[in-house]
């Protein structure tokens, strides 16, 4: 019988394949939509014999109820996929016997993996699908290169890793990362649609991409982002502070700028300005969305680039 | 204000204040808060500001959402520079290194502070502006929050189908004007005693033939986000006023070798501003012994060091004595410190004896791990007794292994068949002229090496237990077996040193409590929603007209559901009382 570590990764590039499909097939979700809305048009045109696209963008703000089969068809698939990569992340922690978080490829496994969950949970919810394309992409380009680069082999924990604070800080860590990047992909369709709704008041014809059109409109995609980004910023925050006490016990200090908490700092600073910028006047809306999305990429840089490149006291990603 | 309230119809009181924006229960924000009045901006001639003017102008800047956004925006962005460079705080060697790999760059970023980004001029006045700034905010906001906590919710709104979370109702009553009063005033009643139920603070204003009752929520949002902004000004005077009592020293102990807790006897250390010389709890430890196991080869992570266990006795002040275990993640609290294990090493015992056989150095020494195989680095140092002064550099192999070069590395961490080379250097040692100089390096500047690569004879090498000649006659030196007797091999033939950390912070539960505060609050002021609520019955002949209101205070994602559910709760309540007590004349 192969070993559990083995099976562990047979089961991630399974799922990692699924997630392609779901990828596939969300993608031609919004293929679809655009098309669907282009349809409609042209029965308007037939209908009235007038072109106008007022009563089409008058719908925004009720969504065009469609049953989107593609999209049903890549949430599906997103489950199937969560399903094969929770028993990946599983495996692969008994074949450990510790935590499946304590270097960079296990991280990136359980740090995705609570990305798809909290995706999955939020669409019982709000029908978030829109995201689908987003979610299932940025989650295979991380698993893949993490199967493919941050592969290390399974290893005793380093003693500083042995404390209940791995289970508790890196958990949510890696939790409020998933809150987040619903945040940013929500930012990001805000500013989308943002551009599509000026187009729209200027009245350029060509106002963008049509499935941005079965989208909510900008403000409920702002109210969205700000929801998931505040939950985000109140696990982050608790990250800080167990960080803070973890490194108290281990470091003999609570604070002292070692790059990864310098990072985690940053990205409390970028959600804390962003948070009050909503809350100021000028700034609301598509300076905000922007203050959203430089928080996420800074979380990225924090888990990739940092994790990889810079000395610190951080250094488990487990790579020489 | 409003004329004579019997005048009665609702649309006649509606002047002054009662569209719920501008009364004592509102949050305080800074003008530029989204939430806050538009300021009258007439853009036509103003006074001139004058010294106390432009003051309270900078003041007003200052304390305003935009220049605080801009602010923190400015810290994150400050921080960056932080991680790129190596800081002096942090890794000092990384400073040291940068500085010889770019010489030329070196002085420029130095002047920019880039090697202490966190205590820089600028980096402090960004976080300074930004904690005046919130401070300047939050005062005001502290007294008005105090005075809405004592106020009652503002008088109900003329005319609530304005509000965007509106719902009317209408309820026949059987007939008679009376009845239709009464039955109004009972629903308010009834919604009175829903509101309150459901956590609002509730107000009654009732003019003529309309009632209603006026309901806020939330006080605990505003609560929470005073609470967070003062927790963070918090944690920021208990880390700068604790570094101030705090200090943190670094010894390092052989196995079988005692220390005193007193600052002469520490290696190095730094205290705080308002720490004295005295301030030092007298207590002792002894290191027993130092625990560490390898991973066996052929496993997984094989040779990986790990279970690091310092065993100490400790002598507290008052003579008594016990047994504690030092590990990592797990210091041990003695006499108000915390003692952390920061490293460990390999110190072996040199024994050197002199020409004529006279014993001029003896004892164990410590040396600096070089790798993860533990190849040690150590220097000997030996001013007295021979003819003249003497430098010895060292190497131990722990498992020692031959490269195709001929040199030695260490294979494993731990102690088989352990190899220690040594090379001799004679001259002057360069310590005689008061200058500080590390006992980890030889300048070997003024020095002549004796043996070793470079010179004609071999360096020294010598398993435990073995004694080798000194080259050019200059006496012996012996590398001491420390094994207990009857030891069967090397394992414990070298002692070990452990490298601890002393740490002293009374102020870290106060961080902690302030950091936890902050948590707390932040909880509260982003999920607590704050918001009002109305409920007006306006009686007619035969039926009561009641309408529900809802307006939200800040963000509220809930609200809409929020007034359907108290429009239904009360509806329930009041099918509920009209069956307990039948409509008269029915």
């Amino acid at each position: 019988m192969p070993d559990l570590d083995s099976i562990s990764r047979l089961t991630l590039w399974t799922a990692i394949a699924i997630y392609a499909l779901a990828f596939i097939a969300y993608a031609f979700d919004l293929a679809r939509r655009s098309s669907t809305v282009k349809a409609e048009e042209r029965m308007l045109v037939m209908s009235d014999g007038t072109v106008s696209q007022a009563p089409v963008d008058g719908d925004v703000d009720a969504p065009v109820r469609k049953r989107f089969v593609m999209a049903r068809i890549g949430t599906s698939l997103m489950v199937l996929g969560w399903l094969f990569h929770l028993a990946a992340t599983l495996t692969r922690g008994f074949a450990n016997g510790h935590v499946p978080w304590a270097n960079l490829y296990e991280f990136a496994m359980t740090g995705t993996l609570l990305v798809v969950l909290v995706y999955l949970v939020m669409l019982t919810r709000i029908d978030l699908r829109y995201l689908g394309t987003f979610i299932s992409g940025i989650v295979l380009v991380l698993l893949g290169a993490a199967s493919a680069y941050f592969y290390v082999e399974v290893k005793p924990l380093a003693d500083p890793l042995k404390s209940v604070w791995l289970v508790i800080h890196v958990f949510v860590a890696s939790l409020s990362v998933g809150i987040f990047a619903l945040a940013f992909a929500l930012s990001v369709m805000q500013l989308l649609q943002s551009r599509r709704e000026r187009r729209v008041a200027e009245g350029i014809s060509n106002a963008g991409p049509g499935f941005l059109r079965t989208l909510p409109d900008t403000v409920r995609l702002e109210n969205l982002a700000y929801r998931f980004a505040v939950v985000g910023f109140i696990f982050w925050t608790f990250t800080l502070i167990a960080g803070s006490i973890w490194a108290y016990f281990a470091w003999s200090r609570f604070w002292g700028f070692d790059v990864k908490e310098t990072w985690t700092f940053i990205i409390w600073v970028l959600y804390a300005g962003y948070i009050h910028a909503r809350a100021t006047r000028g700034w609301r809306g598509t300076p905000s969305a922007w203050l959203s999305i430089t928080g996420f990429a800074a979380v990225i840089f924090n888990f990739t680039i940092v994790n990889v490149y810079f000395k610190g006291l951080h250094a488990y990603s487990g790579l020489s | 204000m409003s004329s004579s309230p019997s005048e009665g119809t609702p649309n006649r009181r509606t002047k002054g204040g009662q569209d719920g924006s501008s009364s004592v229960s509102d949050p305080l924000r800074p003008a530029d808060h989204i939430d806050s009045a538009d300021a009258a901006d007439d853009g036509i001639t103003q006074p001139k500001l004058g010294f106390v003017g432009w003051l309270r102008w900078g003041w007003r800047q200052l304390t305003s959402m935009r220049v605080a956004l801009i602010l923190l925006l400015f810290l994150a962005i400050g921080a960056v520079p932080g991680s790129v460079f190596p800081q002096r705080s942090a890794d000092p060697n990384g400073v040291l290194k940068y500085k010889t790999d770019n010489p030329d760059l070196f002085p420029i970023l130095d002047k920019l502070s880039m090697f202490d980004v966190y205590s820089s001029p600028w980096f402090s006045a960004v976080y300074i502006l930004l904690f005046i700034s919130l401070i300047g905010c939050i005062i005001p906001r502290i007294k008005h929050h105090a005075k809405a906590l004592r106020a009652l919710p503002p008088r109900t709104p003329a005319r609530l189908a304005r509000l965007e979370d509106h719902r009317s109702v209408s309820r026949g009553t059987s007939a008679g004007s009376a009845t239709a009063d009464a039955d109004a005033a009972a629903s308010i009643d009834v919604a009175e005693k829903q509101l309150k139920a459901l956590g609002y603070r509730v107000a009654r204003y009732d003019r003529g033939r309309v009632w209603s009752v006026s309901a806020e929520r939330g006080y605990w949002r505003e609560t929470g986000n005073l609470i967070f902004h003062i927790a963070l000004v918090g944690v920021l005077i208990t880390v700068g006023v604790g570094g101030g009592f705090a200090y943190t020293g670094q010894r390092v102990v052989v196995e079988g070798k005692s220390y005193v807790n007193a600052l002469i006897d520490y290696n190095s250390i730094n205290r705080g501003r308002f720490v004295p010389d005295d301030a030092f709890v007298p207590y002792a430890l002894t290191l027993d012994s130092f625990d560490v196991t390898y991973e066996a080869l052929g496993a997984p992570g094989a040779g990986q060091a790990g279970n690091f266990k310092a065993n100490l006795t400790v002598r507290e002040p008052d003579g008594s004595k016990r047994k504690a275990a030092v590990e990592v993640n797990h210091p041990l609290s003695v006499g108000g410190d915390n003692v952390y294990l920061l490293g460990n090493g390999y110190a072996p015992s040199i024994t050197v004896r002199n020409a004529q056989g006279v014993e001029v150095f003896s004892g164990p020494v410590e040396f600096l791990p070089q790798d993860n195989n533990m190849t040690s680095l150590g220097v000997l140092k030996l001013p007295d007794g021979m003819p003249e002064q003497l430098g010895l550099v060292g190497f131990l192999y722990p498992t020692p292994a031959k490269l195709k070069s001929g040199a030695f590395t260490s294979i494993r961490g731990d102690l088989n068949f352990p190899l220690l080379t040594l090379d001799v250097y004679q001259g002057d040692l360069g310590i005689d002229g008061g200058n500080p100089v590390s006992v980890y390096q030889l300048d070997t500047n003024d020095m002549t090496k004796l043996n070793g690569r470079g010179t004609d004879v071999k360096s020294i090498q010598l398993q435990p237990g073995e004694t080798a000649d000194l080259p050019d006659g200059l006496g012996t030196v012996t590398f001491e077996n420390e094994s207990p007797a009857g030891a069967k091999d090397f394992s414990k033939s070298v002692k070990r040193y452990v490298s601890l950390q002393i740490h002293h912070d009374d102020s870290v539960v106060w961080v902690l409590v302030f950091a936890l505060l902050a948590l707390a609050g932040l909880g509260l002021a982003l999920f607590v929603p704050r918001r009002r609520m109305w409920v007006k019955a306006t009686a007619s002949d035969d039926s009561i007209h009641l309408e529900y209101a809802g307006l939200a205070r800040g963000e509220d994602p809930t609200l809409a559901a929020a007034v359907d559910d108290l429009v239904r709760g009360h509806e329930r309540l009041l099918d509920a009382a009209a069956s307990r007590h039948p409509v008269k004349g029915a």
